[in-house]
């Protein structure tokens, strides 16, 4: 090599052998050791080896929950038939990951739920009626979240999860022993919504519990269509999370899983993604048409993984399952439906004035106007009733 | 209506601040006095902030309190949203105007729902900072008047400062307020200087009223934010054309301060609404229209709007095409149906 400027020539042996290049930084993993894929299968207890070291106690709880579930949804779905709900978006043959996601929280804990899920806020102790507040239509949210902590049912897909890890986010740098667990659909897990959650949980080391219902269809779009991952456990990994796969029908391997979940994250270690792999036994809701989208052959093979039968098997099994014991859980659900709808076929009072009260802490000029101005309404149209009475009397 | 002390004017004992300087102090002063306050964005912790509006809260208080979390806006929003659940007091910052739209979902279905939506047993207090508007020679996605989008949607407070004065007591009220505040930082006033002394606060302004920024005879210009202090020299510059001009700084878009707005008008008789914001859905037609429909009997001319083109944002190079400046104010004061009148010095006064 010659100089332009010298002229003089550099021997090219002599330039390379000066300097050792300089190798990048070291590459480490961030997360160690790495959470380890899911079971490749969703795991079992019920029908395995693993159901004889199940507490009967619990198995015992977990049917008189399942039950009361079961009748639930079909209480549920009943009222929307009679017009006294707007809309019911079913959990019937989900119910053993609902019941048991309330189940596995203490009382200072939280339950974030999706529009879906009332039966695991029911479950927690809410009031059927309350927590069908949002559906029958009288109002958004039909119960105080301070109660039984219980956020909002969320219709937002997804919108919900990271409230649940700035709710646990909090609740720990306060120092107060609180779990979060937010459930979610499987469509919910294509939102962009979830990623954000659980990389923020994970990045916090936030004391969180996602559950991830997957009942094979958002609406009618099939889990193929949401992602090409091998299972949504999968996807944990990525966020450096543990993920655990599990049979979503199975109410002891739900209540297992879940629970040791909810002890980790209270213990400080972080959160957890659950995949329940479940099935969706109606239509997305009452206003839906699942046949447009699925063959009754299908629906026929879940029936026959059912997780109240499931149950009732092992039950049966264990010589726990007498005539008398059968009739009183199904006496107890009975009777919770029947106050379910004596609830529901009482009409609200509703004050439309309280379209106003509760936008802000404190009234706009602009909104006191306008309320002021449906109260002449409302003052008028009553009125006018009266005065149409009074003509009717004459 | 309270007439403001010019903010040019220097107190005796007051050295210069910046509204960058009075947002930090306001920050600090906040975090100091209330724990459940929490500051949390992106890059507020260790760097202060890329507007250095964050500048040395996390050295003092502890990354707990103000923390740098992950790129995401939905993520941030949603997490505060949480922690407010759980009785915190988020101060969140979006760190440009165009960069809050992925928080957008959290804050239309949740933040602006929440107390409503439970019948006011979960009140969210939020406040979120979102640094706005242009004429700072920023690139596509900084420079947005992105109000319209907030004050269409119930449930949110808008305010915004245009003095250093403002920027500190406005912000010390948002985080204050048990509602979701948008509180909007004009970007362009980040560096501009007031007679603020930092050793004696500000007292806190209530949000919902506006101020007359300079008295006027002839016409009122009704504006916020950045184009505060573009309608003052407009209107000192009509003084030369014989008109006497009224400043109204609505520093809060919702709550709207009618009162204050309609009794300017009453008195001049001719309005102009000014803001950066695109003209088309933007906040001067609401203005006008609530000013026309209570102040018909006393206008002598139909309400003007000087506004931002109806356009994307223009690049640098070309946006002071775009911003509203005196010249367009004046023209459009020209239009104010003076001849009609018989004279400059129309107005029902």
């Amino acid at each position: 090599m010659v100089s332009t400027r010298t002229g003089r020539s550099t021997p090219v042996m002599e330039q390379r052998g000066t300097h050792q290049p300089t190798p990048p930084p070291a590459w480490k993993p961030r997360t160690d050791p790495a959470p380890l894929l899911p079971d490749p299968e969703p795991y079992r207890v019920l029908g395995t080896s693993r159901a004889a070291e199940a507490d009967s106690t619990l198995l015992l709880k977990l049917y008189g929950e399942l039950v009361r579930g079961r009748r639930y949804n079909a209480q549920a779905t009943a009222l929307t038939k009679q017009g006294r709900l707007a809309v019911y978006p079913s959990t019937t043959g989900q119910e053993a990951a609902e019941v048991a996601a309330a189940m596995v929280l203490q009382e200072q804990d939280w339950l974030f739920p999706s529009y879906r899920d009332t039966l695991a806020a029911v479950a927690r102790g809410l009031d059927p009626v309350q927590a069908l507040g949002l559906l029958r239509g009288d109002w958004h949210t039909g119960y105080d979240p301070y109660e039984h902590r219980i956020a909002p049912l969320s219709t937002p897909l997804a919108t919900q999860l990271p409230h649940a890890v700035g709710l646990a986010h909090a609740a720990r740098l306060k120092g107060d022993d609180v779990v979060a667990l937010a459930m979610v659909g499987d469509g919910g897990t294509s939102e962009g919504d979830f990623h954000e959650a659980l990389n923020f949980a994970a990045v916090w080391q936030a004391p969180v519990v996602f559950l991830v219902q997957n009942n094979g269809f958002a609406i009618s779009v099939p889990l193929a269509k949401q992602t090409a991952a091998p299972s949504l456990a999968h996807k944990a990994v990525g966020y450096g999370m543990p993920g655990r796969l599990v049979d979503g029908n199975d109410a002891a391997a739900m209540h297992e899983v879940l629970s040791e979940a909810v002890r980790n994250a209270r213990a400080g270690r972080g959160p957890t993604l659950v995949e329940a792999v479940t099935y969706r036994m109606d239509a997305h809701t009452n206003a839906d048409d699942a046949t447009r989208y699925r063959s009754d052959a299908e629906v026929e093979t879940w029936r026959a993984h059912d997780p109240v039968a499931l149950m009732e098997r092992e039950l049966t099994g264990r010589g726990l399952l007498d005539e008398q014991r059968i009739e009183a859980v199904r006496q107890d659900a009975e009777e919770f439906a029947a106050r379910l709808r004596q609830g529901m076929n009482a009409d609200p009072v509703l004050d439309p004035m309280d379209l106003f009260t509760h936008v802000y802490a404190e009234q706009t000029s602009q909104l006191r106007e306008q309320a002021a101005q449906l109260r002449a309404e409302l003052d008028a149209e009553a009125e006018a009733e009266a005065a149409s009475g009074a003509e009717q009397e004459r | 209506m309270s007439t403001a002390t010019s903010t040019a004017a220097g107190r005796t004992g007051t050295k210069p601040a910046t509204m960058a300087q009075a947002l930090q102090r306001a920050l600090r002063d906040s975090l100091a006095e209330d724990p459940a306050v929490h500051v949390m964005g992106e890059d507020v912790g260790t760097l202060g902030g890329v507007f250095r509006i964050t500048d040395g809260l996390a050295k003092e208080f502890g990354e707990d309190r103000v923390t740098d979390t992950p790129l995401a806006e939905a993520g941030i929003l949603g997490t505060a949203v949480g922690m407010a659940m759980y009785g915190l007091r988020p101060v969140v910052e979006m760190q440009f105007d165009a960069f809050a739209y992925p928080a957008f979902e959290q804050l239309i279905s949740h933040v602006a729902k929440m107390r409503n939506r439970t019948k006011g047993a979960m009140p969210l207090p939020l406040t979120i900072r979102v640094p706005y508007g242009g004429g700072i020679g920023g690139v596509e996605h900084h420079c947005d008047s992105s109000e319209a989008y907030y004050i269409a949607t119930p449930g949110l407070h808008v305010v915004t400062p245009a003095t250093v004065e403002d920027a500190y007591g406005l912000l010390r009220a948002s985080i204050a307020s048990d509602d979701p505040v948008i509180f909007l930082e004009p970007k362009r006033l980040y560096w501009s200087k007031g007679s603020w002394n930092p050793e004696a606060p500000t007292a806190v302004e209530p949000i919902g009223k506006a101020v007359v920024r300079r008295t006027g005879r002839s016409a009122t210009l009704i504006t916020y934010g950045p184009s505060v202090p573009v309608c003052m020299e407009a209107a000192e510059a009509a003084q030369a054309e014989g008109w006497d001009l009224e400043v109204v700084d609505l520093r809060s878009l919702v709550p709207f301060d009618d009162e204050t707005v309609c009794a300017s008008v009453r008195r001049t008789g001719r309005a102009v609404v000014v803001h950066e914001s695109g003209g088309f859905g933007g906040p001067g037609g609401e203005i006008a229209a609530r000013v026309t429909e209570r102040c018909f009997h006393h206008l002598e001319a139909p309400v003007l709007r000087v506004a931002g083109f109806d356009i994307p944002y223009p690049p640098p190079m070309l946006e002071r095409h775009h911003l509203p400046g005196v010249d367009r104010i004046l023209d459009a004061v020209a239009r104010l149906q003076w001849e009609s009148e018989g004279g400059l010095e129309g107005g029902s006064v």
